[in-house]
């Protein structure tokens, strides 16, 4: 089966990141930008499934700006077989995202996408969602495992109260959580062997997609800092604290 | 203006995060709930309590036992001609099966919002929580998440709404719900709970989380932890507190050897106390507790249960 991961370009996890003094969002210019650490899960189970022979083939996908082609890149260096951009300046969310990986899935007739649950610089979670009531398609979000038998696949989410076991027809969405696998380190052969995949270069006008977001980004602040307390000495000292000072037992 | 809550509950009661999501769609006009299960009439009876309410919509049906999302998305696509707002609390409920119905509706949802400007606009944390985004939406319906521990929940008791059954449409069958694993545990749900005690990667292992448990037990707490300590497979994942995990704010959140990564800081910074305790002085949690005990937590925590005792 064909494989569909879409791959998005955030800031790295490890950076703090500074909110402009414009409040016009967050400073992007000269920070570490890598790919959203729930897709790298997402490329890696896709990895692991043709591993099993289980897929066949994986298109990597990235909407934004030309510099998402690098993300693509990493992702074919994990092991994805070619690499599609669709390249646009404007601003995308989940909609417009999901628009447009409706029709690129309409023109590769993928069986399985599978997706981030969530990017974690707008934290939206909603783009696999989304995109699965575009297609029609079954959804199995926040997946920590995954099981393919007869025609279909059977999907273990991570929900509030615990693990929670779902059937899904195929072809369908799944969403990555956390504990659905390590994604791998790409090794130095597996990164020169990427440079010679493919990657299209398409544009939202050649899916027929309008882009325009329907949010508009009115500010954008920090929030307001804690400040740091005091520090105790002794548990005695805590637990007066608590009682007499914080009154919260 | 009216809007419609997807109410999260368990057949009888209503959960709190929902509780929360009815406070913060009162701000948005008149306000009608849903509860969709299946023989889940004690549910929407509770619901007509919750002060506030002006109706309750009720659609009991067996594809319905489980919430999964492709059946309850079409259900709510079919209520909302009638709605200006659709909410839910941004549980993972409600996170699956708000932005289905919204891509059916043609609207770009808002999710996890944190206040409530106008019927238009919203703040919403963005990079787990390091900014606060001001959005305002150009779509004529809303489809929004809620973050529950940002809106003071309405009682569970006071009102009085009508129970109205609503038509179930015809229903898409894709998806087939398999089994569950839940946890069972006897202390309150960590995103209701007033206190909450959270263990990280200095726990060491999951038997070592039993050094929480007698001073959850004195104060009533719910038991949470890092990503670190889930990763490491000491608890399960259902007690992940962060960005990507429960997003708590009790009265009084106690980090046991949890270092404070921004992500960890991100699910419980709204907490109204803070008290960490952590051998290692620089950790970055002490610059946002309230209280930093430094100190070997194995030594810290048998005494602390013997001083809360002596209360």
């Amino acid at each position: 089966m064909k494989i569909l991961v879409p791959v998005k370009r955030v800031v790295d996890y490890n950076v703090k990141v500074r909110v402009k003094s414009d409040g016009t969002g967050v400073e992007t210019a000269g920070v570490k930008m890598s790919m959203n650490p729930f897709d790298e899960i997402a490329v890696e189970e896709a990895v692991r499934l043709k591993e099993k022979g289980i897929a066949t083939e994986i298109v990597a996908v990235s909407l934004g700006i030309a510099a998402c082609a690098e993300t693509i890149r990493t992702a074919l260096a994990m092991g994805a077989d070619r690499g599609i951009l669709v390249e646009t300046d404007v601003d995308l969310q989940p909609l417009a995202v999901a628009k447009l990986l409706k029709a690129l899935a309409d023109r590769e007739q993928p069986k399985l996408m599978i997706l981030g649950k969530q990017a974690i610089d707008d934290d939206m979670n909603a783009t696999g969602q989304m995109l699965a009531a575009l297609l029609g398609w079954p959804q199995g979000t926040f997946a920590s495992k995954l099981t393919f038998e007869n025609d279909g696949l059977t999907v273990t989410r991570e929900v509030d109260g615990g693990l929670e076991t779902v059937a899904l027809t195929l072809p369908a969405i799944v969403t990555t959580d956390l504990r659905l696998n390590e994604p791998r380190y790409a090794s130095l052969p597996n990164i020169m062997k990427a440079r010679k995949k493919p990657i299209e270069n398409l544009k939202p006008a050649d899916l027929g997609v309008d882009p325009t977001p329907r949010l508009k980004v009115v500010k954008v602040v920090e929030p307001v800092k804690r400040k740091a307390g005091a520090k105790v000495a002794s548990v005695a000292e805590l637990v007066m604290k608590l009682r007499t000072e914080a009154k919260v037992i | 203006m009216t809007a419609l809550v997807l109410l999260d509950h368990d057949g009888s009661a209503i959960k709190q995060p929902a509780r929360s999501a009815v406070a913060a769609a009162l701000k948005l006009g008149e306000v009608h709930v849903l509860v969709v299960g299946h023989n889940v009439a004690a549910a929407a009876e509770a619901a007509g309590k919750l002060p506030g309410v002006a109706k309750v919509l009720l659609a009991d049906h067996a594809a319905f036992a489980h919430a999964l999302a492709e059946p309850l998305a079409a259900l709510l696509v079919s209520l909302a001609p009638r709605y200006d707002h659709l909410l839910a609390a941004a549980t993972a409920a409600g996170k699956n099966v708000l932005p289905r119905v919204a891509a059916l509706l043609d609207v770009q949802p808002i999710s996890d919002i944190a206040e409530v400007i106008d019927a238009d606009t919203f703040v919403r944390p963005i990079y787990a929580g390091n900014a606060l985004a001001t959005v305002r939406s150009s779509d004529a319906k809303k489809v929004i998440t809620v973050r529950a521990a940002s809106f003071d929940p309405v009682a569970a008791e006071g009102g009085s709404a009508p129970v109205e059954t609503v038509a179930v449409p015809d229903l898409p069958a894709m998806s087939r719900f398999v089994s569950a694993e839940l946890s069972r545990s006897e202390r309150p749900e960590l995103t209701a709970a007033r206190v909450v005690i959270s263990g990280g990667r200095g726990m060491q292992s999951g038997e070592n989380f039993k050094l929480i448990e007698p001073i959850a037990d004195k104060l009533g707490a719910a038991v949470g932890a890092s990503r670190a300590a889930v990763d490491a497979g000491f608890v399960p994942n259902d007690y992940q507190v962060g960005q990507t995990g429960k997003i708590v704010a009790p009265d009084l959140y106690v980090a046991i050897g949890i270092s404070g990564a921004i992500q960890h800081l991100a699910g419980m910074k709204d907490s109204k106390v803070i008290v960490a305790i952590n051998k290692d002085e620089e950790a970055p949690i002490f610059q946002v507790a309230d209280y930093g005990l430094v100190a070997d937590l194995f030594k810290a925590l048998p005494e602390l249960a013997a001083e809360l005792e002596k209360g």
